[in-house]
């Protein structure tokens, strides 16, 4: 019991230390999963906002698929985009693989059918209240979809929430895409995983202490602009 | 009389009304079914340019599904709707508006709500901008411009969906019973824009179970019963003496649930 708090307490001083590896790691875990999360609302949020509202041949058949790609299992995910940038893959010739930008297309591949799912659950329901009034006032296909974007602001942050969640907790595929490579792609999960194998447990731990802030940082944010929202029924 | 109390009369401008108008919205024969019930049989009726047209009738009649079908929301199983003697075109319902009986507004404030309307009938602008506030200033809730839709009472949710529906400059407004759920006060501001409106020549169909604001907006009225007209004509003569049997009982406060449980029909219903 006395190694466990002694090796939180040097964690929780190394946290203070401002040490500029740790910091490097922290910085990079952040870009990646940033630029992940964005692109795949980008794709996830219209996407899933046009399964939601229109109605077309196929339409369940993507819902079923996008809740099912859900639950992708991460490693093979890294897997297929390994093969997808490895030398003798289709985008080989990019040269991205063990690099940054190789991490953030695994963790986009993963976030994106998560942002979309929820996204088309969240649209269906406003479509719902929405339909009629906007068939009424002759409300177009992309003005129709923007406008359910628009209102369901406060719901969808709470989706991109879910999919930030995954993103930044993510190890399996991006240990495959990544290689963990010092001060290249070495982000706090793979860093976790690194050191404790090592045995260095008070690194590991303060990364962990830390992704865990990170966590209760992004979800508290959230929860504080939704409750105003919602407090001025807007959402 | 039901609603006594808000039964002030009968409307000063009902009679010069009676007199035949061209039509503007015309119903041939239609008929709709869902899972295999027919729900509107072969109704007739012609909306009169200029008018005020009331759809009557019980719960379950058919009212609203037959609003739905003349603003173009539905398509019929069978039979014509006609505009100004042409076959309802989606242009031709940007010529209309309708409010629901509860109003949907959007997530956003009073203000965007109107503006968002106005867009999508291409206004921008300083002309959008003139037409937000005016029909602000109509509702009497210039004063909660900034204010989200969502928060306002129920009467002013009303207003604003009513002259959201007018700020687009509609030739014919339908109404799906706007004042059922509101008190005599927003009621009378409803009815007020309503009438306001009718008189600058925006014709009106509206969907009502109140018998004062039949008399006091109403100058023809169709009564339905099962799905099917019952009768049709001016609100003075159909409501003071009706020639159905659905009417009758309706004036009268009988249950009246039509010709497929008669056992039902003639019991005496709720004290008027």
């Amino acid at each position: 019991m006395d190694s466990f708090w002694s090796t939180l307490a040097g964690a929780i001083g190394l946290v203070f230390s401002f040490d500029p590896d740790l910091m490097e790691i922290i910085g990079l875990s952040l870009r990646v999963t940033l630029t992940a999360v964005v692109l795949a609302c980008l794709i996830g949020l219209p996407l899933g906002a046009a399964v939601g509202t229109f109605r077309f041949p196929g339409r369940t058949l993507i819902a079923v698929i996008l809740n099912a790609l859900m639950g992708l299992p991460p490693v093979v995910v890294g897997l297929l985009v390994y093969l997808m940038l490895s030398a003798s893959g289709p985008l080989g010739p990019l040269r991205l693989l063990y690099t940054p930008t190789a991490m953030i297309i695994a963790q986009m591949v993963l976030v994106t059918p998560i942002v979309a799912a929820l996204t088309r659950q969240v649209i269906e329901d406003l479509d719902r209240e929405y339909s009629e009034q906007f068939a009424s006032m002759g409300v177009g296909p992309v003005n129709r979809l923007f406008a359910m974007l628009w209102d369901a602001r406060y719901s969808l942050l709470t989706v991109a929430l879910a999919g930030f969640g995954r993103a930044v907790a993510e190890v399996g595929a991006v240990i495959i895409v990544g290689g963990n490579i010092n001060h290249v792609t070495r982000v706090m999960t793979t860093t976790i995983a690194l050191e404790t194998s090592k045995g260095n447990l008070q690194l590991a731990l303060a990364l962990g202490v830390i992704l865990l802030a990170i966590a209760l940082a992004v979800n508290a944010a959230v929860m504080a602009l939704r409750a105003s929202a919602v407090r001025a029924a807007y959402a | 009389m039901r609603d006594a109390i808000y039964d002030t009369g009968s409307c000063p401008s009902t009679s010069p009304h009676l007199q035949p108008r061209e039509a503007l919205l015309e119903v041939r024969d239609l008929n709709f079914s869902a899972g295999g019930t027919d729900l509107l049989t072969g109704v007739d009726l012609i909306v009169r340019r200029g008018a005020r047209t009331l759809i009557m009738g019980p719960n379950g009649s058919g009212k609203s599904l037959l609003m739905r079908l003349m603003h173009g929301l539905l398509r019929p199983d069978s039979g014509a709707l006609l505009w100004k003697g042409q076959p309802l075109s989606p242009a031709a319902r940007h010529a209309q508006a309708m409010v629901f009986q509860r109003p949907v507004l959007l997530r956003r404030s009073v203000l965007a709500n109107l503006k968002f309307a106005l867009s999508v009938r291409g206004l921008r602008g300083s002309e959008r901008a003139e037409k937000t506030r005016a029909a602000l200033a109509d509702a009497g809730l210039e004063h909660l411009a900034s204010r989200p839709a969502r928060v306002l009472s129920g009467g002013e949710q009303q207003r604003l969906s009513l002259v959201r529906a007018l700020a687009c400059d509609p030739e014919l407004l339908f109404l799906d019973e706007p004042t059922s759920n509101l008190d005599p006060a927003s009621t009378a501001a409803i009815e007020n824009l309503v009438l306001q409106a009718n008189a600058r020549g925006v014709t009106i169909v509206l969907i009502t179970h109140d018998a004062g604001q039949a008399k006091r907006l109403g100058q023809d009225v169709v009564f339905l019963q099962d799905g099917q007209v019952a009768e049709i004509g001016s609100v003075d003569r159909v409501l003071n003496a009706p020639e159905s049997e659905p009417v009758r009982a309706w004036r009268d406060g009988r249950i009246y649930l039509g010709s497929n449980t008669p056992n039902m029909n003639n019991q005496t219903g709720r004290s008027l």
